[in-house]
């Protein structure tokens, strides 16, 4: 990994007689001034009119759809198995969400870092986490990520730089700032990405981070999923800003309006913020428009939005449909090809509920364990 | 084989619910997500997407039917290159689904692992005594403000990973002058002003210390630590547990405690009881500026959040600190500062002051009491306390939280649950009065605890 010795370790605060912040932000302003893409109002849902993303290439559309077909089949059948009663708790889908994190993960490197809120699964599959040892920590069980002792909303990966799975709206946003802190801190140049959605991006630690970040210039890309209900409550009804992507301006953080149903956008505009960020240009806000099938949780019957908005997002938008069809009428797949990958996928998931349910829940004694480290103190 | 369909659940709580409506019949070819029905519960309506592809080949239960049970088939699918007709013929309840099977174990053993699980008992914490010092150890003359700086300052120079930030900090070095010095031995890489923005660096803090580093975060006071809350107890103090001990985050989170003068009802609050609540969380509050330093130095280099509760009122006070290299103290370790045969005063940080001035004016009437300084009060060294009421069968608490819920609160429940027997009299605590700090002088003093009180307290439990 590439130890890049960063000037701005030192433009973090402001040194008497220095010009570096003067610098960075010049270079800033440049793109903050851009205004960020338009949403077109369609019903049902607005999505960012950009110009077409660069294409993907056979492989890249085939990666894509493997990797955001993995998170739609797992999230099937975790509902499922939550239908069964062996998942317990709240538990929140990213149904419809995939392509966000697989095209973000695309625009990022081993070492980056990783956190978001609590709709977490798909963020853990995209980062390489097992499904095995995901599922199995959705049924509580040994196998578990967390031993069982975390659960839907809360598990990690130390290996695959996976920082949580927080159940707390908001929470993740300072924790991903600390940890684009620590890579500056580190001089190294990993780049955080800090996921949160569009409710989350009412609450006042987003702008206290926003403010750090800028003033420190952190390496932290902030991905705000809009997907357009913060529970039950539509952006417009909670937002006197409904452009997200403007959230930052304030703090001259630069943002744009990213179509999230489209993996090659999202790649494209993570790249380029992740490149900001890496460059030592302080943070970056992508607003991805999204959109999430499924209720807030499996409770949630969603009687707050129409069933032809659904209906329209996922005939019209499905992320992964977009790279089916491509795959098909641009990369010449055949339907048996596909069927294949299906049924690799539909293989893993079922590896995993599987082990879910058979790996033993926790050992009584792992109530006592984990909750500090006891040390001998001097 | 057939798929099975089985009524859902849609809550943990849900046992049974109206199937309302199929949105398909037999014969019809499905795909995984395609909603196939309604079922209704007392709280909602929700849909049912199909979880498999396939062709129904039976419809077991029809619309309208009441109370079906959770994980009852519903419905049976024939797979790819499966005969519809013959997946019909086959009887859901003679081959009632795996999972579902599983599910109703499960739910028995959960309830019966309910019942009849005890929950195991705590692992023993074992903690070491304070180190010898060695012969000939020379001691300074120290304020508690110097000895902690020290400390720090110590402890950045051992490892790189650590680092201080708060407000005012670095230029201004310190609010109260703690930090006095860093900024111009260690940089600003590593001695960082926030904003005044305490959720927000609280949070940033946890996330560099989950990150690998080492940070310690000085709140001006831990008044203001209440708009960080959230960081300090659902991200800092759960990490470990949440991440099955995969994940830490150690962070010391430090500043002034307790009352100090006239400063009103919102900077003027002991908040021990409120962090020593938390199973996670490591609470340290000395008294002394050598248990400053020792404590201090020790905590940044523990591996668990902990929250370092300093008192404004001390960090004037000067003491004699051990001139060692490497000063150091075992976390959780109660101190018996003065040993006494008649009562066990048990306190911590500016508490001790209430016992020494009492327990001067105690000495001149013929009452000879021992005096603990818990210094750490989670985890609480109940044994040193117990060892102390087994001589002197009486206890007296005194602290500067309010009673309700307090730190003394505790003390007396563990006391009286486990040295019951060696009771001669009620435990009495001596706390802040139930009330809101008030700002008048004479209010004030009458809020606060007093050597006073304490000397009734002792006569009281002395029957004197």
């Amino acid at each position: 990994m590439a130890t890049r010795s960063r000037s701005s370790a030192t433009s973090r605060k402001k040194p008497s007689g220095k010009s570096s912040t003067a610098k960075s932000s010049t270079a800033k302003r440049s793109t903050a001034g851009k205004t960020p893409a338009r949403r077109k109002s369609a019903s049902g849902g607005k999505s960012a009119s950009k110009s077409s993303p660069a294409g993907f290439d056979k492989d890249e559309d085939l990666k894509a759809y493997r990797d955001m077909l993995l998170i739609r089949r797992f999230e099937e059948k975790a509902g499922q198995m939550y239908g069964m009663g062996l998942i317990g708790g709240f538990c929140h889908l990213y149904i419809g969400q995939e392509a966000v994190v697989i095209g973000m993960q695309g625009a990022i490197e081993d070492g980056d870092q990783v956190v978001t809120g609590y709709r977490d699964h798909g963020h853990m599959l995209a980062t390489g986490m097992d499904p095995k040892g995901v599922m199995a920590e959705l049924t509580g069980r040994e196998g578990g990520y967390s031993k069982g002792k975390g659960g839907s909303m809360h598990m990690f990966s130390v290996e695959k730089n996976f920082y949580g799975g927080h159940g707390i709206v908001g929470a993740p946003v300072p924790i991903g700032t600390g940890l684009a802190f620590s890579n500056q801190y580190n001089r190294t140049d990993r780049v955080c990405l800090t996921y949160f959605g569009d409710g989350a991006a009412n609450q006042g630690q987003v702008y206290e981070s926003f403010n750090m970040a800028e003033l420190w210039q952190l390496p932290v890309v902030y991905v705000i999923e809009n997907n357009q209900y913060a529970m039950g409550t539509s952006v417009a009804r909670a937002s006197a800003q409904t452009d997200l992507s403007k959230r930052g301006t304030s703090f001259n953080i630069p943002g744009e309006q990213v179509d999230g149903m489209d993996v090659r956008a999202v790649r494209e505009a993570g790249r380029k913020a992740v490149e900001w960020c890496r460059a030592g240009k302080g943070p970056y806000l992508l607003e991805m428009m999204t959109y999430r099938y499924r209720g807030h949780s499996m409770s949630d019957p969603a009687k707050y939005r129409a069933k032809e908005e659904v209906n329209k997002m996922r005939s019209e938008h499905d992320p992964i449909e977009q790279v089916r069809k491509r795959l098909i009428e641009q990369h010449k797949l055949s339907e048996d090809e596909l069927k294949s990958i299906d049924k690799d996928i539909k293989k893993t998931v079922n590896e995993a509920a599987e082990f879910a349910q058979s790996s033993p829940e926790p050992d009584p004694s792992e109530l006592w364990t984990d909750v500090v480290e006891l040390s001998e103190g001097a | 084989m057939s798929i099975k369909v089985t009524m859902p659940a849609l809550s943990p709580t849900m046992e049974e619910g109206t199937l309302a409506k199929w949105h398909v019949k037999e014969g019809d070819t499905i795909s995984s997500g395609d909603v196939i029905a309604e079922i209704e519960t007392d709280k909602a309506t929700m849909e049912v997407e199909a979880a498999d592809d396939g062709t129904v080949a039976k419809i077991v239960v029809p619309e309208g039917t009441e109370n079906v049970k959770v994980n009852e088939v519903i419905a049976l699918l024939a797979g790819e290159g499966e005969d519809t007709d013959s997946v019909s013929e086959e009887k859901p309840e003679a081959s009632a689904p795996q999972p579902a099977e599983d599910a109703d174990e499960d739910a028995d053993e959960e309830e019966t692992s309910g019942e009849d699980e005890k929950a195991p008992a705590p692992p023993a914490v074992k903690v070491a005594s304070d180190p010898e010092l060695p012969e000939g150890t020379e001691f300074e003359e120290q304020t508690v403000r110097e000895a902690l700086r020290d400390a720090m300052a110590e402890e950045m120079r051992r490892d790189e990973r650590v680092f201080v930030m708060g407000e005012e900090v670095a230029q201004y070095e310190g609010a109260y002058k703690v930090t006095q010095g860093l900024l111009a031995e260690f940089g600003d890489r590593r001695v960082v002003d926030t904003p005044i923005t305490e959720h927000g660096f609280a949070g940033l803090g946890v996330g560099a210390a989950m990150a690998g580093l080492r940070p310690i975060v000085e709140f001006m006071t831990f008044n203001f630590a209440m708009q960080a809350m959230d960081h300090l107890i659902n991200s800092a103090a759960k990490t470990r547990y949440m991440s099955g001990g995969q994940m830490s985050c150690p962070i010391v989170f430090r500043g002034p405690n307790g009352p100090a003068a006239r400063v009103g009802a919102q900077h003027s609050q002991d908040y021990a009881s409120w962090y020593s609540h938390i199973p996670g969380l490591i609470v340290i509050a000395p008294y002394s500026a050598a248990d400053a330093k020792g404590l201090l130095k020790a905590a940044i280099r523990d591996p668990n959040p902990i929250i370092f509760l300093e008192n404004e009122v001390l960090y004037g006070k000067s003491f004699d600190v051990p001139q060692l290299d490497d000063y150091t103290l075992p976390i959780g370790k109660a101190r018996v500062m003065k040993q006494g045969s008649d009562v066990t005063l048990v306190s911590y940080s500016h508490g001790i002051t209430y016992c020494l001035d009492a327990m001067a004016k105690l000495e001149e009437e013929g009452i000879d009491a021992e005096l603990i300084d818990l210094r750490t009060i989670r985890p609480l060294d109940i044994d040193t306390v117990i060892e102390s009421v087994k001589k002197t069968n009486r206890v007296v608490t005194v602290d500067e939280t309010w009673p309700h819920c307090g730190v003394g609160a505790e003390i007396a429940a563990q006391v009286q649950a486990k040295a019951f027997d060696y009771l001669d009299a009620p435990i009495l605590r001596v706390t802040q009065k139930d009330v809101p700090m008030p700002y008048a002088a004479n209010l004030e003093k009458l809020a606060l605890p007093s050597a006073d009180e304490v000397i009734e307290a002792v006569k009281t439990v002395c029957y004197r």
